[in-house]
């Protein structure tokens, strides 16, 4: 069809003399400031991230017979498992803790952080049919994603103190409780915000090189043997300790455990670190997530 | 204060084609570097305008090119053009869905799209949850939801089954609900993507009845992209019509619509075509039986038929598989792309593999009212009652026109209104009892 016979375009036909450009309520463009991250938006939609975990919650433990209950099952048999492997057959030391609640206290706090930087790593890829469809800030859906994980932790972290109350109250176990025990709520948020910030940097970059997912699944995996999960911190001498000592989650770990069971490395110094890192790692994750979430549909 | 809506500026949006990922890296890296410079993207300079009917030199695509736009508040613009023309494109960048490349759009309002119904349905969850989940997604407040709740569910019309998960639903009534939640959207721009297709005609026609309400009473802005040139001519005020990424024509919705199908549908009056790609709108399917060429039987001058004439075409198809069975079947449609009619034969048809054959079909009677018609054609499996599979389709073979009132010829048909419809009813019978 040739463009000549065009009778005219609708540029031509209105007149707009009087349009202030300062009024408009929102403007598309191609790119925005770095920094613009929208959490004004991400407010305006907390309904929709409490519907999400609610969602989540709800399908995931439909048509089960046991609902809710399966989240005890997981780490109960994991941590049974690893009483019988890593404390009954290889016999790695758990700093003369009783076997049960040492390991459970490492899978307690590793599974929030494994399963929520699992989970966010796949966002835009999981979602790309209804964000396709529609736009909602898609930050939403990270931050939902670590909210049900949340509500997760809390049952398990119910379970972790019913042994170890068991535990304190037989007396005679070594295990000795002590004020940090108050920095729990910091342990759990940093934990959440640092596989929030992770996750969104996976997911921003899978939506265009997939090798990531892959290497994100194991990678995981393996990260666990990095971090004082299966084995105490101090049981780790030479130069590997410093390998150690530089993954953020160790500190973490070593905190959790030194509060509630009386032995492991505490050091502020440590925490500190694990705290920036954190607040880097988000910052950095919601400004890539950020960029990504305006044109990934194009590309995933 | 202005009175405009939406101010689409100089907006393009350059797609990439063929496989992403690989080369994706030294590409990334390459417009990485030219930024660091100030430089334009180096691969946004070599693209072409998007005609798909054209094999083009460059890997990449503008799917919209300068296009430039106003709609004012309270207007209700449809948007039309041929698959391709870059409709979708440029509902995804109003919505938000994807960014632009260059350009910009202002906007002053909210904004809530429906480029589908039943964005985010858990089929897991109860209808009630659904509702509150789909609303939220769409943008909506706890609060206002629960405010209309009921409202929705009435428009629905699964009242009884709303605490049922929606996986038990039947799709017609998964639907209704679905659009239930978005007619209850109060923004102050809504955009529609064909969501109207969809669902019963009962229910079809309550939509467009909504969506009228929607604009007359309430005085919302509404984008609304449709393949029917009824529905933008019922709905809408002005229209914009869309060709390769640009916009051609704009106009009252009347003055569009009347526009497209004087310059896009061209009536011919060829009496045999050869089927070539140009005809098949989707070129997704198995075609193991394919179209090879349909003719008028006894063609007449200008392809001018009278009401009393037989229509006689023939068709020829080609088989890359033996078939014992297979049906053929064929709509006329009006001008602006809308179905008088269909046919479905028996699956009585046979073929052998690398054979090739040729059916007649005569329509006896066809009751045609005064007016411009053509034949969209299939061939495939199944029926109106069985649900179809097809094997090839193609759409506008051969244009004909209802014209004269007797087989002779000599008395034009001068009068038909559109509002009588496209069917001129011949066997009546009228007698008094």
């Amino acid at each position: 069809m040739d463009t000549t016979n065009v009778v005219s375009k609708p540029e031509q036909t209105y007149v707009d003399a009087n349009v202030q450009d300062d009024n408009w309520t929102e403007v598309i463009q191609p790119r925005t400031r770095l920094l613009d991250l929208g959490l004004a938006d991400v407010w305006r939609y907390r309904d929709l991230v409490m519907l999400f975990v609610r969602r989540d919650f709800v399908s995931t433990y439909k048509q089960t017979v046991l609902g809710p209950i399966w989240f005890f099952i997981q780490p109960l048999l994991t941590t049974i498992t690893y009483v019988v492997i890593f404390g009954n057959v290889a016999q790695l030391s758990t700093d003369g803790l009783p076997m049960m609640v040492f390991y459970l206290s490492g899978i307690t706090i590793w599974n929030y952080f494994a399963q929520t930087l699992t989970n966010t790593s796949t966002v835009f890829r999981d979602n790309a049919g209804m964000f396709g469809k529609v736009y909602f800030p898609r930050l939403t859906m990270p931050l939902s994603i670590v909210l049900s994980n949340l509500v997760r932790f809390a049952i398990q972290f119910g379970l972790f103190i019913v042994v170890w109350l068991y535990y304190l109250l037989k007396g005679d176990s070594g295990i000795h409780p002590n004020w940090l025990v108050l920095l729990t709520p910091l342990l759990v948020v940093v934990m959440g915000l640092m596989s929030l910030g992770l996750g969104m940097i996976f997911s921003a970059m899978t939506t265009k090189y997939r090798d990531l997912a892959m290497l994100l699944a194991f990678g995981v995996q393996l990260l666990m043997y990095a971090t004082p999960v299966i084995y105490p911190l101090s049981s780790i001498t030479g130069k590997y300790r410093y390998l150690i000592l530089a993954n953020p989650m160790t500190s973490i770990v070593e905190t959790f455990r030194y509060a509630f069971l009386g032995s492991g490395t505490f050091d502020w110094a440590y925490l500190a670190y694990s705290v920036a890192f954190t607040l880097v790692i988000l910052l950095l994750g919601t400004i890539i997530f950020n960029r990504v979430q305006k044109s990934f549909t194009d590309t995933v | 204060m202005s009175d405009i809506a939406i101010k689409v500026e100089n907006l393009s949006k350059l797609y990439r084609l063929g496989e992403v990922g690989t080369g994706t890296m030294s590409q990334d890296l390459n417009r990485w570097w030219a930024s660091v410079r100030g430089k334009e993207d180096p691969f946004a300079t070599i693209g072409e305008t998007n005609d798909r009917t054209k094999k083009g030199s460059s890997n990449y695509v503008w799917s919209l090119k300068d296009v430039n736009f106003e709609v004012k508040q309270g207007e209700v613009l449809g948007i039309i053009g041929r698959n391709g023309a870059g409709k979708s494109t440029l509902l995804k960048i109003l919505s938000k869905i994807t960014a632009p490349t260059t350009g910009s759009i202002k906007v002053n309002g909210r904004i809530a799209s429906l480029l589908e119904v039943g964005t985010g349905f858990h089929p897991e969850l109860t209808g009630r949850e659904n509702i509150f989940l789909n609303g939220a997604i769409l943008g909506m407040s706890k609060t206002e939801i629960r405010s209309k709740f009921d409202e929705i569910v009435d428009f629905s019309g699964v009242e009884r089954y709303i605490d049922t998960p929606v996986k038990r639903y039947s799709s017609g009534m998964y639907v209704r609900l679905a659009f239930a939640v978005s007619a209850f959207l109060e923004p102050e721009i809504l955009i529609v993507d064909e969501v109207l297709a969809v669902g019963d005609a009962e229910f079809q026609k309550k939509c467009l009845g909504r969506m009228k309400d929607v604009s007359r009473n309430d005085g919302r802005t509404i984008l609304f992209v449709s393949h029917s040139m009824a529905a933008v001519k019922n709905i809408c005020t002005t229209g914009l019509l869309m060709q390769n990424g640009q916009v051609s024509f704009g106009g009252t919705s009347d003055e569009v619509v009347d526009y497209y199908i004087a310059n896009f549908l061209n009536f011919n009056s060829d009496t045999k075509i050869q089927i070539t790609d140009a005809h098949r709108t989707n070129r997704n399917l198995s075609r193991f039986i394919e179209y090879k060429s349909i003719e008028f039987v006894n063609p007449v001058d200008n392809n001018l038929y009278s009401i009393d004439d037989d229509i006689v075409i023939a068709v020829r198809f080609t088989s890359k598989v033996d078939k014992e069975s297979f049906r053929l079947a064929f709509s006329i449609c009006k001008m602006d792309e809308s179905a008088v009619g269909t046919f479905f034969s028996e699956e009585a048809l046979s073929i052998k593999k690398g054979q090739e054959k040729e059916f007649s079909i005569t329509i006896k009677n066809h009751q045609l009212a005064k007016g411009q018609y053509y034949f969209d054609l299939s061939v495939g499996i199944g029926n109106e009652l069985t649900g179809t599979t097809d094997y090839d389709v193609i759409s506008k073979t051969l244009f004909f026109e209802i014209a004269y009132k007797d087989r002779l010829k000599t008395q034009m048909m001068t009068l038909w209104h559109s509002e009588w419809g496209s069917m001129n009813f011949q066997e009546v019978e009228l007698k008094a009892v």
